[in-house]
Formats: C-alpha cells, sequence, structure tokens
C-alpha cells in the first residue's frame, strides 16, 4: 500500500495551473536547477525530453521552467506572464526539443550561465503531484527531492569531512535527515548531498565553508506551499 | 491511524468522531503539528478553492479549447428557468469557473489533482449555501474530503495517467459527496456510502483530454463530478446505501483503471480525443 504522509499531499498542491506534472513540477524543478547558477542568471537553455518535449506549450511548462529560473514559487501567479519578467530581466532563454533517452518522460536538462560566466548543468523530471527529483548536477548523479533544506558540498576526498560537517550541523541543532556521499576519484573530488529537517543558519554555512577540504557549498532552500497570500 | 474505510469507521465509532475530527487529529499525528497549524493550512487551501471558482472573466487558456461558461451558465439560470434546478445550476458554474481558471494559469488547490480541481470547490461552497453553513463548515468538509481522498491515493490512485478520469474526477467527486454529506450532519457511514455511490457511478470513465491538455472533456466533467456528489449525498442522507461498501469500490475502481488500456489513460490517444474532431482541433492547437 502506498502511504499517504500528508492530507495536504490530497488537498494541494497550491499551485499554478494546468498541470501538476507540467507546469507546477516544472516550476519548482526550475527554482531548484536556478539556485546552482551561484549567482544571477545570464541565460539558460532548456533541453526538453519526452512529454515535456511534447506538450510544453499547451501546459504552460515554458512559462513555468522560465518563472522558476527567475526566482517564482510553483503557486506565484506571475507564471502566467514570466515571458514579460524575463525580457524585463534581460534573461536569455531556449527551449530545445531533446530525446535523453531512458529516463522519466518530464524530463529537463537545464544549461545555465551566470552573469559572472560561471556554468551549470541540472537534470531533474517532475514526477506528478507537483514532486520533483533531481538527477545529475555538473556530470555528478544525484538524487534528491527540494522538499528538505539540502545541502550540496564538493570536497577533496580525504578523511574526517563528513564528520567535520555533520559535527557543525549537529552543533546548530540541525538533525540530517539524507546524506548522500560520491567521489569521482579515491583521493580527488567529493561530494556530499544532504537534506536536512531544519534550515540551516548563514553562520553554520559559514563554519562548513571554511572547512580545508572544503571546495564549495551550495544551500538550497526548500520549496515550499508556505506563505500564501490569500 | 487509518488506512482505509472500515478502519475509519472503526476509529469515529469508538471515539465518537465525525470524519473531518478524525482527519485533523491524522494530520496532527503525521505531521507533527499543532491543530491550530493544521486547520491555518487547510483555510489557506480552502481559500485558494473559493477563490479558484471565481469568475475567471475572459481568462484566455493555453489551448483556447474552453472559456466563459461560466457567464453562461450564470447568465441562464439568472433567467429562473432550468432543468436540474438553481442549485445545481450554481454548482456547475463554480466547477466550470475552476476549470478555466486552471487552464488560464490561474492559481488553483489541486483536490485531488489539478484537472478535478473544480469539483470539491463547487461542492463546499454550493453545500454551504444551502445548508447555512459559514467557513467553517466548509474546512470541516475539506477535512472531509481528505480523509476520503487519502485513501483513496493509499488503496488506488488518483492520478488519470494511472487510472484514468475515474481516479480523477470520480475521486474528486467521492471526496466532495462525503463532505456535503458530513456537512449536512450525515454519519460517518452515511458519508462513505455516499463516497462510494459516487465512485460507482462514473466507474470505468475514461482520460481522453483533446490535444493532451486539460480543458475538454475536462471541464465539462468537472461540472457534471459534482452534481454527481450533490446527487450522492442527498441519496445516502436519504438513507440510501451503497450495496457495495466504499472499500471495494476503490478497491474495484483500481483494478478497472490497472485494466484500463493506455490509450484511455491521458495519453490522447483514445476516447474523443481521436474523434476526427478531436484530432483536427490537437492539429491547430500543436500548429
Amino acid at each position: 500500500m502506498k502511504k499517504v504522509n500528508s492530507l495536504f499531499d490530497v488537498i494541494g498542491p497550491v499551485m499554478i495551473g494546468p498541470s501538476s506534472s507540467h507546469t507546477a513540477g516544472a516550476a519548482k524543478l526550475a527554482k531548484i536547477a536556478g539556485a546552482f547558477a551561484g549567482g544571477e542568471i545570464a541565460s539558460v537553455e532548456f533541453h526538453l525530453h519526452g512529454s515535456f518535449r511534447e506538450t510544453y506549450r499547451g501546459h504552460g511548462t515554458d512559462r513555468a521552467l522560465l518563472a522558476g529560473i527567475l526566482g517564482l514559487d510553483p503557486h506565484d501567479t506571475g507564471l502566467r506572464t514570466s515571458f514579460d519578467l524575463a525580457e524585463e530581466k534581460g534573461l536569455k532563454y531556449e527551449f530545445i526539443p531533446v530525446d535523453l533517452g531512458m529516463v522519466h518522460p518530464n524530463t529537463v536538462c537545464f544549461v545555465l550561465v551566470s552573469k559572472g560566466g560561471k556554468t551549470a548543468d541540472v537534470t531533474g523530471s517532475s514526477v506528478g503531484g507537483g514532486e520533483v527529483v533531481i538527477t545529475e548536477v555538473n556530470g555528478f548523479e544525484v538524487k534528491f527531492s527540494g522538499n528538505y533544506n539540502t545541502l550540496i558540498t564538493r570536497h577533496r576526498d580525504v578523511e574526517g569531512v563528513v564528520a567535520e560537517v555533520a559535527a557543525i550541523l549537529a552543533d546548530n541543532g540541525v538533525n540530517i535527515a539524507t546524506l548522500n556521499l560520491s567521489r569521482t576519484h579515491k583521493g580527488r573530488e567529493a561530494s556530499m548531498i544532504i537534506e536536512t529537517d531544519a534550515c540551516v543558519s548563514e553562520q553554520a554555512l559559514e563554519q562548513i565553508r571554511n572547512l580545508p577540504a572544503m571546495l564549495s557549498l551550495l544551500n538550497i532552500e526548500p520549496v515550499k506551499a508556505g506563505d500564501i497570500d490569500v | 491511524m487509518y488506512n482505509n474505510g472500515s478502519e475509519l469507521l472503526a476509529l469515529c465509532n469508538d471515539q465518537n468522531m465525525s470524519i473531518w475530527e478524525a482527519a485533523v487529529l491524522d494530520e496532527m499525528e503525521q505531521a507533527e503539528a499543532m491543530r491550530g497549524q493544521v486547520l491555518d493550512r487547510m483555510t489557506t487551501a480552502l481559500r485558494v478553492m473559493i477563490r479558484s471558482a471565481d469568475d475567471p472573466g475572459e481568462a484566455k487558456t493555453m489551448g483556447g479549447l474552453i472559456g466563459g461558461e461560466y457567464r453562461k451558465v450564470k447568465a441562464y439560470k439568472e433567467k429562473g428557468r432550468t432543468l436540474s434546478g438553481e442549485t445545481a445550476n450554481r454548482a456547475m458554474m463554480r466547477a466550470l469557473a475552476c476549470s478555466q481558471n486552471n487552464a488560464a494559469m490561474g492559481r488553483i488547490c489541486a483536490a485531488p489533482t489539478a484537472g478535478s480541481c473544480g469539483i470539491l470547490p463547487a461542492a463546499l461552497l454550493t453545500g454551504a449555501e444551502e445548508l447555512g453553513l459559514g467557513e467553517e463548515g466548509m474546512l470541516q468538509g475539506a477535512f472531509t474530503a481528505a480523509a476520503v481522498g487519502k485513501i483513496i491515493v493509499q488503496n488506488a490512485t488518483v492520478a488519470g495517467a494511472e487510472g484514468g478520469c475515474q481516479a480523477e474526477c470520480g475521486s474528486a467527486a467521492a471526496m466532495a459527496a462525503a463532505a456535503l454529506t458530513e456537512m449536512a450532519g450525515g454519519t460517518p457511514e452515511q458519508a462513505l456510502h455516499a463516497a462510494a455511490i459516487a465512485l460507482k457511478n462514473i466507474m470505468g470513465l475514461v482520460c481522453d483530454p483533446i490535444a493532451g491538455l486539460v480543458e475538454s472533456p475536462c471541464s465539462k466533467r468537472n461540472a457534471s463530478g459534482v452534481l454527481n456528489a450533490l446527487s450522492s449525498a442527498d441519496l445516502a442522507l436519504a438513507g440510501v446505501e451503497s450495496i457495495i461498501p466504499f472499500d471495494e469500490v476503490v478497491e474495484a475502481m483500481y483494478a478497472v483503471g490497472l485494466a484500463m488500456h493506455p490509450d484511455f489513460k491521458e495519453t490522447a490517444r483514445g476516447g474523443i480525443a481521436t474523434t476526427p474532431t478531436g484530432q483536427k482541433l490537437a492539429k491547430t492547437i500543436r500548429g
């Protein structure tokens, strides 16, 4: 039997129509992906696969993706007019139909360029009911939902980093929900994806950034239907 | 706390409470939340639902297949000569409004899905007016609906891609029927009879959207869905019982959904989507 964890998965999400997977999920995916640009975004390519490629106009998937990149939430009424907002902000964008192979039918690969000239590739899928899974970041295979506060490290593959990060979180009263560790080669570069129950303070993030082995740290706050003005 | 209808009824009878109360307690336990937080969150969902039933006016939908139905039904019913009555027309008008708002990228609350988002708001608003209830009554109804929806999600599906329209509009109507029954003072047993009747009424209904868009026939199925909810609730409140218990109806709906050919599950490869007119419209929309 499937488990329903909250009644608000049944009555909800509060979202912009017309489709939870093609509109709300698309906006959420893009909002998470946008965080990987590490600053204001200059341009974005949306590589659309499967059902996204076939029906993205009619479901407003294009507007939702663009809105997410611009930082809008899936319930933000600005989704509808995101093309105008993108023009206002000088954001360049392109929708490119692709075949990504054996992946979920609602998958998109984002190619982001920040105003500082940094690039990032992020791939994720909209898996139904507005829920999403990020599956790849800059060549690293990952798996997280964006429902939790998520920390993503890049660090040198040396002993003790996991313990140091866990200790900083514990000292700051943050409980780890899930932790996933991977590396390119032994002794070179590794990455952790840490989902936490609470949001992580700027002070704790700074402590983690200052660890000698840390190369970079990204903190992605959960995308939730929080403060809706009704 | 409860995973199916019989467990829910046992809980309600044991604690002498209604389904909506059981739902509030369930959510408090699951989410480790205070009662006030749970009520606040549902209030937000309810207010979004209520607003989504407002006149969408000229709001243009993505596919342009629907629009203006709210105003047509409103004008028609205001002439005072209808076949199904003022209440039924008022309910349909609201469900149509939600569907247009959804298709025009307005804000809605999935209940349980975006495609079926008009049935519950239309039922709650119209039911509350008929019964002389305010927001509190609608809020209780929303919790009743959520409990029924949770049972369907756990034991079957509410996704059109998995179970056809019966899983979306059928579930929404079942949820709304139970909500209306409790809002009118019916017992938990009667509420589940209403839900079972509503779900049986459209068992087997396929999901066949023109051009794959959430517009047609979705919008009119929301209108007929709220009538299904109203009539099922009336039957249950009159003492008519579903011969098949709610849990068995849910199981049967799921089995029908699984057996349904993929052409009839949101793929736009069957039903009205592949009629000559349906295909012509799809071609125009896709350009």
